[in-house]
């Protein structure tokens, strides 16, 4: 098995192992399950299509946030209780630690987030819904949790403990979370280019409402892309320190 | 099995180590000694292909680790000053995982890790979860995933730091056992155990080598021939006054007298013993014990790092 695939497991045994992945996905589905009751069931009457968008829409905040705290742990904790060392010391690239360890949060995220196909289920019997629609916003949520996560590996490299790793994730992902906001208030090319970067405002809603357009998927496997190359970038600095 | 050649290493303006030269023979035990901050740990940190030196040149096994620390880290096993131990983990799958993530087919894992738990003494604790271990058992499993992988180099960074007396005789013997198949870095301000353990000593302060060299080496360059501890029933006056008769024995001191007995601290080569014996009994003073002067290291090292100057030794 690869260096990689090695630490993807580990990692991923490491959230069963331990308290914190069952909070966390217990958190997550808790959560959703209010925000859905509170906000789409009592609404009043909609379409299907409609229920199951805003469930979407509130799978999205739930996945942001989560991916905040999967990734902190990630490398911090290993730098702060001294195991990174194991990792540093053997025949290992920084990018297979990084790349292992991302994997890990993806499909732990992943699993999480596949455990909420109940609130879709539930539409589903009492309503009439497209499975091209679940499966759009489903990969919406898988995307964008990839990118966050990307983000929060990120903030877990630059750290040195789990709580500035959140700090350093949290503050990236609300910038990119809000930049539409300071789109509203530039003039061309930089309301562009906010636009564009902006994590919920252009990107998502296409995949709640059950539309896949390339250039949103291109859009969140950038900003993973960005995110992962600059984590490595962080391990192989901390090297020289 | 490691040649070093003008090692440094800066943190900002500030020298961890400079320009260390030294080599190590495939197969020596090698004590690393230091007082805390000398630079011991940023030394064995590039070693391990953990650290990037500023300048330099490192090689293990002929390998130079700045061109492919890949299969510099494969003929390496390391322990930190902290044991890189996953808590969550059971002995025998961190030993696994540790053993896979050093290239060691899954097929000959449980073999290597077999082996690894007989030489360290851990396999009682094979399917115990990490954190329930003591701190003991915790540096022996730190030891047993350095030398998992069967490397031809082992460092180990204070190997036994923070155990009791019994470990620590414990972990002696673990290292020693080691010998001949490993080549064996380890790091301590622990003067007894570089003592017991190690084959060679290389004294670092102020992240340069002041001297190297075996114990016994440096006791004849440094402190004019070591010490002497003689136990005799006389007068201890009549003792020294004796003990000064024999050709190089220098100063000589009392350590404790009493009813009778008497204890010298003499100046020159634990070789002397046998002169120093026959020239007592000659002259009517029993000994009752002689032996190698025990705070002899001691002298050595704190001689060497109170003054670097006087005490740089090649």
């Amino acid at each position: 098995m690869s260096a990689m695939l090695l630490i993807a497991r580990r990692e991923l045994g490491g959230y069963f192992r331990s308290m914190t992945g069952y909070v966390i996905a217990g958190l997550v589905l808790l959560i959703d399950g209010l925000l859905f009751n509170a906000f789409v069931l009592s609404a009043g009457e909609m379409y299907s299509a409609d229920v199951l968008a805003n469930f979407f829409y509130i799978s999205f905040g739930t996945t942001v946030i989560a991916s905040v705290f999967i990734s902190m742990r990630l490398v911090a904790e290993e730098r702060q209780t001294g195991t990174l060392v194991l990792l540093t010391s053997s025949p290992v690239h920084d990018w297979e630690i990084v790349i292992g360890k991302y994997v890990s949060a993806v499909a732990f995220l992943g699993i999480v987030t596949l455990a909420t196909i109940y609130i879709p289920a539930l539409v589903m019997v009492n309503g009439k819904i497209s499975v091209g629609h679940l499966v759009s916003g489903y990969l919406g949520l898988l995307l964008v949790g990839s990118a966050t996560l990307a983000i929060g590996v990120f903030g877990s490299a630059l750290a040195r403990t789990q709580v500035l790793a959140a700090i350093f994730s949290g503050v990236i992902v609300v910038s990119v979370l809000i930049a539409h906001l300071l789109a509203r208030v530039t003039d061309r090319p930089l309301k562009e280019m906010f636009m564009a970067l902006a994590l919920y405002a252009r990107h998502f809603p296409p995949f709640q409402t059950g539309t896949i357009h390339l250039r949103d998927v291109v859009y969140y496997v950038a900003v993973t892309y960005v995110a992962l190359f600059a984590a490595v970038r962080v391990m192989e600095a901390r090297r020289w320190k | 099995m490691i040649e070093v050649k003008g090692l440094t290493k800066y943190y900002g303006e500030l020298a961890a180590i400079h320009d260390l030269d030294f080599s190590i023979e495939r197969g020596e035990v090698i004590g690393f000694l230091g007082l805390n901050g000398a630079g011991k740990t940023t030394a064995l940190k590039i070693l391990g292909c953990v650290l990037l030196p500023t300048a330099g040149d490192v090689k293990v096994d002929g390998i130079d680790i700045a061109r492919d620390p890949h299969e510099v880290r494969r003929r390496i096993g390391f322990l930190p000053d902290t044991p890189p131990l996953y808590n969550d983990m059971t002995v025998g799958r961190y030993l696994k995982f540790a053993a896979e993530l050093r290239g060691v087919p899954s097929s000959e894992s449980d073999k290597a890790i077999a082996e690894a738990e007989e030489k360290t003494a851990t396999r009682e604790v094979h399917d115990q979860p990490i954190f329930s271990l003591s701190h003991g058992y915790r540096q022996r499993v730190g030891v047993a995933q350095a030398l998992v992988h069967r490397p031809k180099l082992l460092i180990l960074d204070e190997p036994t730091s923070g155990l009791d007396p019994v470990q620590i005789v414990e972990m002696r013997a673990t290292i020693r056992a080691l010998r001949g198949e490993h080549t064996v870095l380890l790091s301590s301000h622990i003067l007894s155990e570089i003592s017991q353990t190690c084959d060679r000593l290389l004294v670092i302060q102020r992240g340069e080598i002041v001297a190297q060299g075996s114990e016994q080496d440096l006791a004849t360059r440094l402190g004019g021939g070591g010490t002497i501890e003689v136990e005799v029933a006389a007068p201890s006056a009549r003792a020294i006054e004796v003990a000064r008769t024999v050709t190089g024995i220098g100063e000589c001191s009392v350590l404790h007298e009493t009813g009778g007995v008497a204890v010298l601290s003499l100046v020159g080569s634990p070789d002397l013993r046998p002169k120093v014996v026959r020239a007592l009994v000659q002259n009517g003073v029993d000994v009752l014990r002689i032996d190698r002067g025990a705070a002899r290291l001691e002298s050595i090292f704190l001689k060497l790092t109170q003054d670097k100057s006087n005490g740089r030794l090649q």
